[in-house]
């Protein structure tokens, strides 16, 4: 197979460049992360981040083919015969495949993504019916890879002031959550022509998660959220 | 590296985000201690994300259940090796944790009356192991690791813990005086710069080792990190020995299949379509204890009634638990078996071997978090300053066989009780730092500058690939007396390779391959010990099964083993058969 993947070391390069491997996979590599693995056992400079290697930790989102995804769980089956492998787009580049992605866990921080509840605790576990835990579904699983939020135009543009597909997703998160006690300081805060506004239903975060979830329904949940309390 | 790096204080620091990493550092933070918590990936990328089937409290919610009955088999699954101290202390705090992480928003899956709602697994029953099994794991659906972990973190966020993300520690940092730990090096991945981080108390929640085998449901960051600082310390490290193979990885791929699934109703079969495990756990048959399941399928693959063109695997049924339990219950499980085995559960059972999965042995530490070695007369002196809890630590709660979900409870309880003990610490201390001495930082430095100087020699990636084959061939679910001696053996010259490794890539800025030189360090260490402890201990009793020696002896080898990295010596403690308040429970003949 053919990788040509993005190039860049502030260290030592002027500017980035594209390079090209070839390698031909084990019988037994069957994502796309096997091969990238066998690309850096050829040229060890190669960077890229990576840990659990089954989708769960969110280290290796990357643009594959113009489509952003996590190498590990991207079989190579599915891929044509020549890959082009980029950094996730729109955020700073560290080195190689390896971006800067404080900007984002500063929107997903900005959220208060925990709950908030202040009430003496009980002696025991707080009760929640089967139902109100089925509303977090769909929306606990986020694994913070990144994917959806660079694949946003309106975050591309404002990621300092948009919060963006994977942070909007965990604010709902914790409105969904029956023992979430701040709803309305939640919803105050996103009510901004920034925060919460800028996403214009362009879906691309939907088509590109990882793990399947639908930040656009979610920010379809908040705003419906902020109609009901002006009513 | 010719300057002295620079040197950052903290009261505290706490090297590891893992589950039990961000459990202390929730503790210290709220007491306001200043506290840097290390970390090699971003907090939520650390490899409890991957716990998939529980974590274990007797809550009592589904079952009748005691903590004295978890103690029982936690005692009786780690085959009495484990410190029954730690154990009831354990079970004791199982239920306070547990329901603090549910108060601090832990997506519990729930029953009908809105309680946690709890599984079976492996090992646990009630009533001192009658065949009727406790419901004692509480879990998320097939996630609780990754539930957990994103909730420690965001209650970190909310206390505002300092985080030095994508930052190695690289070695301890001693005082020659009396030993105290000081404080570690520490590597930034993106400038590659280094610094000395010292502390008054200092905390290892490295997580495990299991990249030392070739087959592995760990992470690549599990490197043995924690182990391989304190080993160059001069740290012994406890029953190495004992090294965990989960029945059910994936067949090829090695991703875990939780025994949650076990839980739920799922089961072995063989070639033959038998449910094997009837024959060798007549009451618990799938849901024994994973030493006892993992033998059971390795011998049944042993003696030809392996499934598949090789028969090299045995499959794992749950059809017929129907779509709704499975989507519901285990939907993390069909997509990995869809995407990793290319077999849909709810059509097809799932093929898997055992995987290399948990390090029982690590840093030796008490309950309250405190690492102690061996000095003068005591088998245990508390080494000042220093601490441990996670995985990379050995309680020993666990001794030789830990059982399904009681890792998540082990982060949980001694991340707390570890976090608790160096607020106590740290109080009790006068307020100065200690000075450092001008060589702090100079084993880092002369590691780093060998790899900056050497032009050629190995490619680490080699003398990985050769450690992994390595201690899978001779370090298994059995180990053979021969094997064994020639797997030391081997271990030692790839010991010694390693001081011949170099690397290329001379770049400061993120440089992938001088962080995996240095790890291979770390896991090198961690597998010398676990291939000379293991050639050493001649009885078989939990996950140590030797072929020559198939029983247990309790007369001579009830006790724990400490290897030292000096001179690649031996030494042995006591086991704690004495409880905290209850009576001991006596050594009986292990059967399920
Ligand atoms: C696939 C899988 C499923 C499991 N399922 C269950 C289950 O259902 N129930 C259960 O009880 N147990 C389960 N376990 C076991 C359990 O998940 C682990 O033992 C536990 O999560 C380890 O947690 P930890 O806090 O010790 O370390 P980890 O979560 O591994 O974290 C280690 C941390 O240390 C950091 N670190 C390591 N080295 C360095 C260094 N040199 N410098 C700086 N930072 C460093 C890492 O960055 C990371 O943050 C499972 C294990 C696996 C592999
Ligand atoms: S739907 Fe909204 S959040 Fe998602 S990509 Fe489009 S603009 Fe961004
Ligand atoms: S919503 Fe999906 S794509 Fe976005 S960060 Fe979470 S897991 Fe990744
Ligand atoms: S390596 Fe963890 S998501 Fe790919």
């Amino acid at each position: 197979m053919k990788f040509t993947i993005y190039r860049y070391d502030p260290d030592r390069d002027e500017r980035p460049y594209l390079k090209d491997y070839e390698v031909t996979p084990d019988p037994a590599d069957r994502m796309l992360l096997d091969a990238l693995v066998r690309v850096k056992a050829q040229d060890e400079s190669l960077a890229f981040r990576r840990s659990c290697r089954e989708g769960v930790c969110g280290s290796d989102a990357m643009n594959i083919n113009g489509r952003n995804g996590l190498a590990c769980i991207t079989k190579l089956a599915d891929l044509p015969q020549h890959v082009t492998l980029r950094p996730l787009p729109g955020l700073p580049v560290i080195r190689d495949l390896i971006v800067d992605m404080t900007q984002f866990f500063k929107q997903y921080e900005s959220v208060k993504p925990y709950l908030v509840n202040h009430e003496a605790p009980p002696e025991r576990e707080r009760l929640q019916s089967p139902a109100e835990r089925e509303a977090l579904n769909g929306l606990y699983e986020c694994i913070l890879c990144a994917c959806c939020s660079t694949a946003c135009p309106s975050f591309w543009w404002n990621p300092d002031k948009f919060v963006g597909p994977a942070g909007l997703l965990q604010a709902y998160r914790f409105l969904a959550d029956s023992r979430d006690l701040a709803s309305s300081e939640r919803l105050d805060d996103l009510e901004d022509p920034y925060r919460l506004f800028r996403c214009h239903t362009i879906m691309n975060c939907v088509d590109v998660c990882p793990k399947g979830l639908n930040p656009t329904r979610a920010i379809g949940k908040i705003k419906e959220m902020m109609v009901k309390r002006a009513i | 590296m010719s300057v002295a790096p620079p040197v950052r204080r903290f009261d505290a620091i706490v090297v590891g985000a893992g589950g039990s990493g961000l459990r202390a550092a929730l503790e210290l933070a709220r007491a306001n201690f200043k506290v840097a918590v290390l970390t090699k990936v971003f907090p939520t990328r650390s490899h409890t994300v991957a716990a998939q089937g529980g974590v274990a409290a007797p809550l009592a919610n589904s079952s009748e259940d005691h903590w004295h009955w978890h103690m029982y088999d936690t005692v009786k699954g780690s085959d009495y090796l484990g410190d029954q101290d730690a154990i009831e202390y354990m079970c004791r705090r199982a239920t306070e944790v547990v329901v603090e992480l549910e108060h601090m928003g832990m997506p519990f899956d729930r029953l009908e009356n809105g309680r946690i709602y709890q599984r079976p697994f492996g090992g646990h029953t009630q009533d001192y192991g009658s065949a009727k099994m406790a419901m004692r794991a509480c879990a998320v659906a097939d996630r609780t690791g990754h539930a957990m972990l994103h909730t420690l973190y965001q209650q970190n966020v909310r206390a505002n813990s300092q985080f030095f993300v994508e930052w190695m520690a690289l070695d301890l940092i001693r005082d020659p005086q009396d030993g105290a730990v000081l404080g570690v090096t520490a590597l930034e991945m993106e400038t590659g710069e280094v610094s000395i981080f010292q502390a008054k108390a200092t905390l290892f929640a490295t997580g495990g080792s299991g990249r030392m085998f070739f087959s592995s449901t760990n992470a690549f960051v599990n490197t043995g990190d924690g182990p391989g600082m304190a080993a160059r310390a001069g740290i012994p490290l406890q029953d190495m020995e004992f090294y965990q193979f989960h029945p059910t990885g994936v067949y090829g791929a090695g991703v875990l299949i939780t025994e949650g699934v076990r839980g739920e109703g799922g089961y072995l079969l063989n070639r033959n379509g038998e449910r094997f495990m009837e024959r060798y756990a007549p009451n618990a048959r799938d849901l024994a204890s994973r030493d006892v399941v993992s033998r059971a399928m390795t011998t049944e693959i042993k003696e030809g009634r392996g499934c598949g063109p090789e028969a090299d695997h045995v499959l794992l049924k749950l059809d017929h638990l129907g779509p709704e339990v499975i989507n519901q219950r285990l939907p993390g499980i069909r997509e990995i078996a869809i995407k990793f085995a290319n077999t849909d559960p709810v059509r097809e059972p799932i093929p898997v071997v055992p995987t290399a999965h948990y390090q029982m042995g690590g840093i030796p530490a008490n309950y309250l978090g405190q690492v102690v070695a061996p000095e003068g007369a005591s088998h245990e002196a508390i080494v000042p300053g220093f601490y441990a809890a996670g995985e990379c630590a050995c309680v020993s709660v666990h001794g030789g066989n830990r059982l399904g979900c009681n890792s998540l409870l082990d982060l949980l309880v001694f991340g707390k009780s570890s976090g608790e003990q160096m607020i106590r610490d740290l109080r009790a201390l006068p307020r100065p730092h200690r000075n450092l001495t001008p060589d702090a930082g100079d084993l880092s430095r002369a590691r780093l500058a060998r790899l900056d100087a050497a032009s050629s020699g190995e490619r680490v990636a080699d003398v990985y690939a050769e450690l992994r084959k390595t201690m899978q061939a001779h370090c298994g679910v059995f180990r053979f007396p021969e094997l064994l001696l020639e797997g030391v053996e081997k271990m030692k010259q790839i010991a010694a390779r390693l001081g011949r490794v170099y690397i290329q890539d001379r770049s400061k800025i993120f440089n992938t391959a001088r962080i995996e030189a240095l790890e291979l360090d770390n896991l090198a260490e961690a597998a010398l010990a676990t291939v000379v402890s293991a050639q050493a201990r001649k009885e078989s009793r939990g996950a140590q099964a030797r072929s020559d020696f198939p029983e247990r002896d309790d007369r001579d080898w009830m006790k724990h083993t400490l290897w030292y990295k000096e001179g690649n010596r031996l030494a042995y403690k006591p086991v704690h058969l004495k409880p905290l308040t209850v009576e001991a429970f006596e050594p009986k003949v292990r059967t399920y």
